[in-house]
């Protein structure tokens, strides 16, 4: 973007040139010594290097630097001295005069003077008020405590690292760019970062609502806590901030206090000097004000109207300010604005409107495993607004086109795979577009296939959307290129030779799992209801098959932020134990990677005794299971054994069930790794996760394999070099051993690649599908590209994984004991004889 | 003349679910469906006597939670390829009161 690069000064570096005595030039007065000020000094001189002597009052102490790089000063990226974008030389070398440090303080018009706060007053001939803008702040209770700062100047920044330097707690007050990047900076910083926001969604104006939600949970993963629909009552604290109280009395501890609520329009001196002023200072389109001597320019004025808040409209301000200095006609229009968010490693862009509305249409990709999500908004074929996320790379194009007010119809097509991909073709059929395509265009970036390996899996014999998808994997991750491979399908077969979509969720639906799952994702839809809705169920509440289904669709799809629901859980999910054949229930206490202690061996025989229970098992997963307890007695035995330090074994649950392992280097003479300790680790990390059935783990110490492994849906085989990993085993109805995905050397690694496989199950495989038949479908090889060839998506499916584990491991048997849904439990009458 | 007996209120009930108590001695599984209406059957899937009041509730029927069996809540009986019947026991709702009538008993 052309605004983040203002560090380029226009003027060249000729010295000031003797032309007239400088005395003799006419006087140009700046008040405002920031970016819109200093860029108008330096486009006057690039046009006309002696008519002006020009004196620039700066309220801040500094040279003139690069506002918008005190984000990467905050976050320790730059320093100061690389964001200055004039230094004193510049100044000395066109004989400009800087008052540093001393603001004006009054404007006498009629003697054509300016009063600074130290008394010195100047006489002018042409006046520039740049005087930017006021952060916002909210006038609360304790807004002028020490520790409350906003995000300006250099001078904030400096206050924000003092306080940052030894850590503790920070609330920045505001969701909006400055916000977050004040947050990421203090962040890095080594603070506790909580984000407080008004709106439902992070910069909502510049982003619509799912690229605000795939940011906040961008950034919560980071460790930042984000609170949206915040409001703040007031900030606590005696002499210091201590605190931030919330309208619905949450208080959050802080030191620091963070307010990007806002800008204002810096007029107060144009006011008082009795200019005309509006929500800025007024200018016409050479940026003159009211007063003919009195030119303004920034984010203190109002163009026709509007205000800006970004650089961009600066420069062109700049321009049309500097060629109507020197009588050249270049009347300033207005700016359409862009952002991006500078948070290192991602990838934030809007432009334009996207608000929709009338005779708006959308065109959005959504790609799930990339993290990505484009959505380009048009109007009567041309683009009028766009927001990207995750990935950026075509936002300047966007911006152009839409600047341009180029008709897009003819690549409307492809518009969103970007510049690329819409060059390739540029014709007005998307068919013809995509027959135009060369054949190692890559049409599937999930899976890197390209359109000759599409057409060579079609012309193999696949007739159908998922015969392709499992024959190439094209299209069988995010879906974003479907309309590509349906187009090459067509292309390929004629219309005829197509054949219908896969197998229905249920009889409810006419939607197959995939579909469904992707419609979740891409539509944003967040509850079991607003799917239905939105996709025409045939039924008013769905099925037993269809609700659990949609149920774990959208757990998955939104960790934290779904809420469960339990009418849609099978009965053992429900009451958190295995009902039986007599309508009792049995239950299993974890033991971690199988290994217990005396208090927990006592605490199940007590429960065992006192609740008559008419029988305990070891189970195959090394664990104990106590059988017959009745419905109504499950939240005392939970309560005895969660007294004795033991929690749910999630014996019946679609999630981790056990990690079997065996005694390893610790005890065995033919251990290699300490194969008990790393099932610990895994079950310790992946209890409590939902998954679309059950999974199973195990982690033997040698290939003797005693903890029998290759059966169990991930299983790790150690060896004197390290760790093999095993997926998609199974000892049901159909044995089948495990594929070998991948060797690593350390336990971390294994641990890592386990979180990303596990992560691609629940992501990809459909509800009720076991790993084993998953990889069948979807093939080995499939597996490997996504989780071990690239480093990058391993890494984010991890990433992805351990954020929803954040919210996924609570005991769900101390929640019952605690008193959570306690009528699921209780009959509705003691008796009712 | 029938014995009704109050037994609670709506809020009682889980919405889609079901609650259970013993009434004559018999297990009885009151559910509340998607409606917001009121239906009660004796506690016992007819084809292996699974608990009813476990299973999923969607539309008007309940899915058993042992084998799947689909049961219609009004009338009892399995739905669909399924054979079977389960006792319903008729409920009346006075205002936010869930009456339900005792089970009938052979005749003295
Ligand atoms: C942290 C941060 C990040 C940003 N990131 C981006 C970004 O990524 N992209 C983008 O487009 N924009 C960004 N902006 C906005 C951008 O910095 C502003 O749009 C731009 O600086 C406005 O220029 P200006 O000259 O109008 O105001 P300023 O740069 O604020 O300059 C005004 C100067 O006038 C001085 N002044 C005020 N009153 C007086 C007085 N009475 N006497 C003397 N001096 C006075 C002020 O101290 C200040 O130095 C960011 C802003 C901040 C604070
Ligand atoms: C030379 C070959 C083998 C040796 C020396 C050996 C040794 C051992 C030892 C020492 C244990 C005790 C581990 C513990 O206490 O947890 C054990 C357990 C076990 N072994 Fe082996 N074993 C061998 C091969 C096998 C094979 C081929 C199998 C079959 C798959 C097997 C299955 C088991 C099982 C199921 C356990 C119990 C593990 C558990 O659930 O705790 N073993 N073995
Ligand atoms: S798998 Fe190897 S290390 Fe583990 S108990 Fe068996 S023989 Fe010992
Ligand atoms: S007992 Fe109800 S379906 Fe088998």
């Amino acid at each position: 973007m052309e605004f983040l690069d203002p560090g380029s000064t226009l003027a060249d570096d000729r010295p000031a040139e003797a032309a007239a005595p400088a005395e003799a030039r006419e006087h140009l007065v700046v008040i405002g010594n920031g970016m819109a000020g200093c860029r108008a000094v330096e486009e006057l001189l690039a046009r006309d290097g002696t008519r002006f002597r020009v004196t620039i009052f700066g309220a801040e102490p500094q040279v003139n630097y690069n506002r918008i790089m005190l984000s990467p000063v905050l976050a320790g990226e730059k320093t100061f001295e690389e964001i200055v974008i004039n230094d004193h030389a510049w100044y000395a070398r066109h004989g400009i005069e800087l008052v540093a440090g001393d603001p004006v303080v009054a404007i006498d018009r009629a003697a054509r003077t300016i009063t600074a706060r130290s008394g010195r007053t100047t006489g002018y001939d042409k006046l520039l008020i740049a005087t930017g803008s006021d952060p916002f702040i909210i006038p609360v209770p304790g807004h002028d405590l020490p520790g409350v700062i906003s995000f300006r100047d250099m001078a904030d920044v400096e206050a924000m690292l003092a306080a940052a330097f030894d850590g503790g707690n920070a609330v920045v007050i505001g969701g909006g760019l400055l916000g977050l990047e004040a947050a990421h900076g203090l962040t890095l910083r080594g603070m506790k970062v909580t984000v407080l926001h008004l709106m439902p969604t992070l910069m909502e104006r510049q982003l619509d609502e799912a690229a605000g939600w795939l940011l906040k949970s961008a950034l919560e993963a980071r460790g930042q806590t984000i609170l949206t629909g915040a409001d703040t009552a007031a900030i606590l604290g005696d002499g210091k901030v201590e605190g931030v109280q919330l309208k619905d009395g949450r208080v959050i501890p802080a030191k620091l206090v963070v307010m990007a609520v806002g800008i204002r329009p810096s007029v107060k001196l144009a006011r008082e000097a009795g200019l005309a002023v509006g929500r800025g200072i007024q200018v016409d389109d050479h940026m003159v004000t009211s007063d003919a001597n009195v030119l303004a320019v920034g984010e203190c004025v109002e163009h026709d109207g509007q205000c800006y808040g970004l650089v961009a409209p600066l420069w062109d301000m700049c321009r049309s300010l500097a060629d109507g200095l020197v009588a050249r006609a270049n009347p300033y229009r207005g700016s359409v604005t862009s952002t991006k968010l500078k948070v290192a490693g991602l990838d934030v862009f809007s432009a334009g409107d996207f608000s929709g509305g009338e005779g708006c249409e959308d065109i959005v990709l959504r790609d799930s495993a990339r993290g990505v999500y484009k959505r380009v908004v048009l109007k009567e074929d041309r683009i009028i607004g766009a927001v990207l996320f995750g990935d950026t790379g075509d936002g300047g194009w966007y911006f152009d086109l839409l600047k341009k007010g180029e008709d897009v119809a003819p690549i409307r097509d492809v518009l969103i795979y970007g510049q690329t991909f819409a060059s390739g073709g540029g014709l007005a059929d998307p068919k013809a577009t995509v027959a135009a395509l060369s054949d190692d265009t890559e049409i599937c970036g999930c899976n890197g296939v390209s359109k000759g390996q599409v057409v060579a899996t079609i012309n193999g014999g696949a007739c159908s959307l998922d015969a392709v998808r499992a024959g190439c994997k094209a299209s069988a991750s995010c879906g974003s290129c479907t309309g590509i491979v349906e187009s090459l399908l067509a292309l390929t077969l004629g219309e005829d030779g197509m054949q219908a979509g896969p197998k229905t969720m249920c009889k409810c639906t006419s939607y197959g799992h995939d579909e469904m799952r992707r419609a979740i994702v891409e539509q944003g839809m967040r509850a079991i209801p607003e799917v239905m809705q939105r996709l025409h169920w045939s039924t008013p509440d769905g099925c037993s098959s269809c609700r659990p289904a949609l149920n774990y669709y959208l757990l998955c799809a939104w960790p934290g932020d779904y809420v469960d629901d339990q009418q849609s859980r099978f009965v053992n999910e429900r009451l958190h134990a295995n009902i039986q054949k007599d309508g009792t229930y049995s239950v299993v206490p974890r033991m971690w990677g199988g290994v217990t202690t005396p208090q927990e061996l006592r605490a199940i025989a007590d429960v065992v005794e006192k609740y008559n229970a008419p029988m305990v098992k070891v189970t195959g997963g090394q664990r104990l299971d106590i059988f017959g307890i009745r419905k109504e007695d499950l939240t005392a035995v939970w309560a005895d054994l969660n007294a004795a330090g033991m929690v749910s074994g999630h014996a019946y649950a679609k999630a981790l069930r056990t990690v079997k392992t065996c005694v390893g280097s610790e005890w065995c003479r033919f251990g290699t790794q300490d194969s008990t300790g790393l099932g610990i680790k895994l079950e310790r990390g992946f209890w409590g996760s939902w998954m679309p059935h059950k999974f199973k783990m195990a982690v033997s110490g040698c290939p003797r394999n005693c903890a029998e492994a290759t059966i169990k849906d991930f299983g790790v085989i150690c060896v004197d070099s390290g760790y093999e990993l095993h997926v998609g085993g199974n000892g049901g109805i159909h044995v089948r051993a495990t594929d070998l995905l991948v060797k690593v050397t350390t336990e971390a690694e294994a641990m890592h690649y386990a979180a990303a496989f596990v992560q691609l199950y629940r992501e990809e495989a459909r509800y009720l599908e076991r790993t084993a038949p998953w990889i069948e479908r979807v093939g080995l090889a499939y597996l490997k590209a996504r989780v071990v060839e690239d480093e990058a998506g391993r890494d984010a499916l991890a990433a992805r994984f351990w954020h929803s584990q954040s919210f996924s491991q609570d005991d769900p048997w101390a929640e019952r004991v605690a008193g959570a849904d306690a009528s699921l439990h209780q009959p509705l009458l003691a008796a009712a004889e | 003349m029938t014995d009704w007996i109050d037994i609670g209120t709506l809020a009682d009930l889980p919405l889609r679910g079901s609650r259970t108590l013993t009434l004559a001695g018999e297990p009885v599984a009151v559910f509340r469906t998607h409606d917001n209406q009121v239906f009660a059957l004796i506690d016992r899937c007819p084809h292996k006597g699974g608990p009813l009041s476990a299973g999923i509730v969607h539309g008007h029927a309940v899915s058993c939670p042992l084998h799947n069996l689909r049961i219609s809540l009004a009338t009892g009986t399995a739905l669909g390829e399924d054979a079977g019947c389960t006792p319903v026991v008729p409920v009346l709702l006075a205002g936010e009161r869930i009456l339900l009538a005792r089970p009938v008993r052979a005749a003295a």
